[in-house]
């Protein structure tokens, strides 16, 4: 299942779909046949019958399944008292109110958790575009003592939850004096520990053709250019994918920010909105409403604006 | 290939790399170079850190004073300790019921949405979309709102005069949120499946109808075989992916894994013992039976496909 597949999979389904498709068949050879549209429309009255059903399923668990999300949109425009009363998706009173008093609720606008979160996020980013892609180039196109091995405990790698690690990282960090600092955040991702894009990585860099490296070493170029100058410019998807997901697994990671952020001050959006979870009575749910919302805006322009490359992503490598 | 595959092939065959061209021999410096981070970090983030973690498992440790060695202490401590066997309980009801259940809507979906139907990217869009923002604090904060005792559960079965519980509140019912939760984020193994599905080569249909398969005998026959290592990827990920569930029971239950342990999964309760409690030498203890626990299961997962994923290379 490589990057390459996928494009060429989409044609090949939709193709697949015109086939499939009742009136692309029947058309013509009714119309050669010379038979009335009517009688035509009653031939196919059965499949229409069924693929609308199929959509109005299809419509109807959609729906189930993002209307917590409306809801939470609309909650976050509707005064507290109403959140507990109305179910609907139209606030009967529009109320921006529920932002002004979120943003101002905790010790410091929440301005400031949006930009260290950002800061984190960026750390994080680069790191993994560096270090992963590094990585990924020797498993790729490397020849070296070992290969398989090495590979096989990067695979492993993906598949060990951090919890295992946490508490001696947490000491190691601890006596480096980084904690309620962001290098405890970041060092690792420059350091490769994100294996799954490594994995994404090499996948990508197997279908770059063999004949472009080989050119441009017998151009005498180096490793160092080729990974440079002709590798990377041709991998742009496979860049671009680890970039959003590093994006928004940082963004929404809570559990390592949790533990080595504990300096109100340093707190990153996730950290933020859990204090403020803590500390709402039920009269102030519309403002926590307001700021859930905020901070998904970013992951849900990236879902809309980069969706082709998170399809391709978690295909390749089935990530979350 | 998944990466579940390329290890299984890894393990199913005799190293057959591809032949090296000139440009590649002998670059066992350049690898160096290029795998440098990488290397550091698992010394420094991984292998460094399970080693001493399992040395850490056999002391007591706060932090604040030297670890001592305690010996078998932790292990024994643990086999005596009520709250952790509720949290393997929590934790292997929540991983053996969601994830079934979260593989079953997917596969379910992916199998409906295959047959080139209209608008096919806009419903993947919308059946991915939880998943996306499922892993985030904002929400399980939602959740909390929705399942809360005035939630919008409520207040839908409020308009057809059903009185329904305080679900989070409730010890009977608020691990079943978190489950539905799970389920609810099915979109990831669904686009999984959609892709793995368009793998498939149509001159096996073709083949099949000619030899007179029914759609049936196709799906059973074509379909499912090949999607058996996809159904494999997916299980192996997902069970992994549940087993280090926190954010959303951590949110849910506000870090009591609450109300009386319901919810308590066996990483919050890891939390709460070395970050709450700083009682670092028993999480560390802890750490290691998790990591037990997955590596056997992905064990028996791997031992297991042997019976019924179909590899055709």
């Amino acid at each position: 299942m490589t990057e390459h597949d996928l494009p060429g999979a989409d044609d090949r389904a939709t193709r697949r779909g015109r086939e499939h498709d009742p009136a692309a068949h029947r058309g013509p050879a009714g119309t050669a046949a010379g038979a009335p549209a009517a009688a035509r429309l009653r031939a196919d009255w059965p499949h229409l019958l069924r693929r609308l059903g199929k959509h109005a399923l299809l419509i109807t668990a959609g729906l189930v399944m993002i209307y917590p999300l409306l809801w939470m949109v609309a909650s976050s425009f509707k005064p507290t008292a109403l959140i507990f009363r109305d179910p609907s998706l139209i606030p009967s009173q529009l109320d921006l109110g529920n932002y002004t008093a979120g943003w101002n609720a905790l010790a410091h606008p929440f301005t400031h958790y949006l930009m260290n979160s950002l800061v984190v996020v960026a750390g994080a980013v680069l790191g993994n575009l560096v270090s992963c892609s590094m990585a990924a180039y020797a498993f790729a196109r490397l020849n070296f003592r070992g290969r398989k091995l090495w590979f096989a405990v990067m695979l492993m790698s993906i598949m060990l939850p951090i919890h295992v690690v946490i508490v001696p990282q947490y000491v190691l960090f601890s006596q480096l004096d980084w904690i309620n600092t962001y290098l405890p955040l970041v060092v690792p991702k420059l350091l490769a520990t994100d294996a799954f894009f490594i994995f994404l990585m090499v996948q990508f860099f197997r279908g770059v053709p063999r004949d472009l490296t080989e050119a441009a070493h017998i151009d005498g170029a180096g490793h160092a250019r080729i990974f440079l100058q002709v590798m990377l410019p041709l991998s742009m998807p496979a860049l671009a994918t680890t970039a959003i997901f590093t994006f928004i697994w940082t963004w929404n990671d809570f559990f390592s920010q949790l533990i080595f952020l504990t300096d109100p001050n340093m707190y990153t959006v996730p950290v933020a909105l859990r204090t403020f979870v803590d500390s709402t009575s039920d009269s102030s749910w519309g403002s926590l409403m307001a700021m859930s919302v905020v901070s998904l805006i970013p992951i849900f322009l990236i879902f809309l604006f980069g969706q082709r490359y998170l399809v391709r992503g978690i295909a390749t490598t089935g990530l979350k | 290939m998944s990466a579940i595959g390329e290890l299984a092939a890894l393990r199913r065959t005799k190293a057959e790399r591809p032949k090296p061209s000139p440009a590649e021999q002998g670059d066992n410096k350049a690898a160096l170079v290029f795998l440098a981070p990488w290397f550091a970090g698992l010394a420094l983030i991984t292998v460094g850190p399970i080693t001493a973690s399992l040395y850490l498992s056999f002391t007591d440790y706060s932090l604040l004073d030297a670890p001592e060695w305690t010996g078998l202490d932790n292990y024994i401590a643990m086999a005596g300790d009520p709250r952790l066997f509720t949290s393997l309980r929590v934790t292997f009801t929540y991983v053996f019921v969601s994830v079934p259940l979260q593989l079953a809507a997917a596969l379910g979906l992916a199998l409906f949405l295959d047959r080139g139907l209209r608008g096919l990217p806009i419903y993947r869009s919308v059946f991915y979309l939880p998943s996306l923002m499922g892993a985030s604090v904002a929400v399980a904060i939602l959740w909390r709102r929705i399942f809360g005792n005035a939630g919008l559960i409520n207040q839908i079965l409020a308009l057809f005069g059903v009185e329904g519980p305080g679900w989070i509140a409730h010890p009977d019912y608020a691990l079943g949120t978190l489950i539905v939760f799970n389920v609810w984020t099915f979109g990831s193994p669904m686009v999984i499946f959609l892709a793995g599905l368009r793998q498939i080569p149509r001159h096996l249909y073709e083949a099949s109808a000619i030899d007179g398969a029914g759609k049936a005998r196709q799906f059973r026959s074509v379909t499912i075989p090949l999607l058996t290592p996809i159904i494999f990827f997916n299980l192996v990920l997902q069970t992994i992916f549940a087993f280090q569930a926190f954010t959303q029971a951590f949110v849910v239950s506000g870090g009591t894994g609450g109300p009386i342990d319901s919810t308590l999964f066996y990483t919050l309760y890891l939390y709460e013992e070395g970050f709450a409690n700083l009682h670092m030498g028993y999480a560390s203890a802890m750490a290691w039976l998790l990591l037990v626990i997955i590596a056997a299961l992905t064990a028996v997962n791997f031992f297991a496909s042997k019976y019924w994923v179909f590899y055709d290379d």
